[in-house]
């Protein structure tokens, strides 16, 4: 027999006053951090990767009031077990779309390697004032071979497919890769039921 | 069962708050199968919890207590067969007294306290239970649309042990006026806006100190987490 359920308690909105709680170093407030946007501490310069993107709104205005976080396994395929924030690799990052001078969020980090079949990905989760929800999605890398044959891109409509992969920019100067989130439009990115 | 009945959840598009309008999506939702989906959160330790985290009449104490209605804030944390979860993160953020966030573009002509800063953190312990103190927060106006007022409100975000246990959502206060007049908390279905209310438990109190609310939290899904 199944066992009988709880209700889940509801979903509201973050908000815009969220920055001073959840990522007060980042903008300035009085109050410490326990997640940020350096996901990777420490790692040789060459392996190190920059992810960064602007989200959209419907009418294709940046949007300077959302809260992103990525999730993700490292170098290996492996997500990390327990959090410190001493560790040199985290895994878990949060940013405010309010503090970059072109209203994006700015990650750094290393690839991720291979997770059980799945092309280097990483997870994301969004929130924004106007959201009620959590909103999920997650970003693969262009031109990994491997994402031709990825599970999860696959079951997605071809069309949409680009919209669940970060672009490498021509920065010359480190390794970029920029993920742009469009919650409507042409180009509305793929977001997930879990 | 009905999926009327059991969904508790608001719609994406909920056009009487206005900013859903331009930021909800407009597609439907990828459905992620099973095995895709499992994806563990790190576990907290304590060392992401400073001395005073839980505590907001005092995290940004200068020199005096802050004013307003002190209170005291607890609950469980569940998954949705009932099984408390431990190590959960609970971070929240409030209005002050007045009903002034001491958010930089927040322009509400109500005065900041020096005392308050409105943010803190918490662990849920063995038992799946956290618990602070604070100052009760005042009603504050949006604008949304005429003479739109907030009902007080604790903004809460929940990171619990696998990708499905992230909750944003917000704790009320029994018996607001302003419930009504809110798109907000109207956004959720009738019969399931109760879950948001927190109980005022008077055995819960601590006389001549601060009066208190209960406030569980239920997550989506099963824990599948091995550290459970
Ligand atoms: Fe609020």
């Amino acid at each position: 027999m199944e066992q009988s359920k709880l209700p889940q308690t509801p979903s509201q909105t973050i908000g815009p006053y969220f920055a001073y709680g959840l990522t007060a170093v980042q903008y300035g407030y009085g109050f410490s951090s326990v997640i940020d946007n350096i996901i990777a501490n420490e790692a040789p310069e060459k392996d190190i990767i920059y992810v960064t993107g602007n989200i959209y709104d419907g009418n294709g205005k940046v949007i300077h009031d959302a809260m992103i976080e990525l999730w993700q396994a490292d170098a290996k395929g492996a997500y990390v077990k327990n959090y410190e924030q001493e560790l040199l690799f985290k895994g878990l990052g949060r940013y405010g779309t309010g503090t970059d001078g072109q209203q994006r969020f700015v990650f750094k980090t290393i690839m991720p390697g291979m997770v059980q079949g799945q092309a280097p990905h990483i997870n994301v989760t969004l929130f924004m004032r106007g959201s009620l929800h959590v909103l999920y999605t997650r970003f693969y890398f262009e031109g990994d071979p491997a994402n031709e044959n990825d599970p999860l891109l696959l079951s997605v409509e071809p069309q949409r497919r680009t919209t669940l992969v970060a672009v490498k920019t021509n920065n010359t100067e480190q390794q970029e890769y920029c993920f742009n989130i469009y919650m409507q439009g042409e180009n509305e990115t793929v977001f997930f039921d879990l | 069962m009905d999926d009327m009945i059991t969904n508790v959840q608001p719609p994406y598009l909920y056009p009487e708050y206005k900013s859903t309008v331009l930021r909800s999506p407009t597609k439907p939702l990828l459905i992620i199968k099973e095995n895709l989906k499992n994806i563990q959160l790190p576990v907290f330790g304590e060392s992401v919890i400073g001395k005073y985290d839980s505590d907001l009449t005092k995290n940004a104490r200068k020199d005096h207590d802050p004013i307003g209605e002190r209170i005291k804030v607890s609950g469980k944390v569940m998954d949705e067969y009932g099984k408390p979860l431990r190590n959960v993160l609970v971070e929240i953020w409030q209005a002050n007294a007045a009903g002034r966030y001491i958010h930089k573009e927040e322009i509400h002509d109500a005065p900041l306290d020096p005392n308050f800063l409105g943010a803190g953190r918490m662990l849920t312990d063995n038992d799946g239970r956290y618990t602070f103190y604070s100052i009760k927060p005042g009603a504050y106006p949006w604008g949304n649309h005429y003479n739109a007022w907030r009902p007080n409100h604790i903004h809460f975000s929940v990171m619990g042990h696998q990708l499905t246990h992230r909750l944003v959502t917000q704790m009320y206060f029994p018996g607001d006026p302003l419930f009504e007049f809110d798109p907000i908390y109207q956004s959720v279905p009738l019969h399931a806006r109760h879950l948001m209310v927190a109980k005022f438990r008077m055995d819960w109190t601590e006389p001549e100190f601060a009066l208190a609310y209960e406030f569980n939290i239920v997550l989506k899904g099963k824990c599948q987490s091995i550290f459970e």
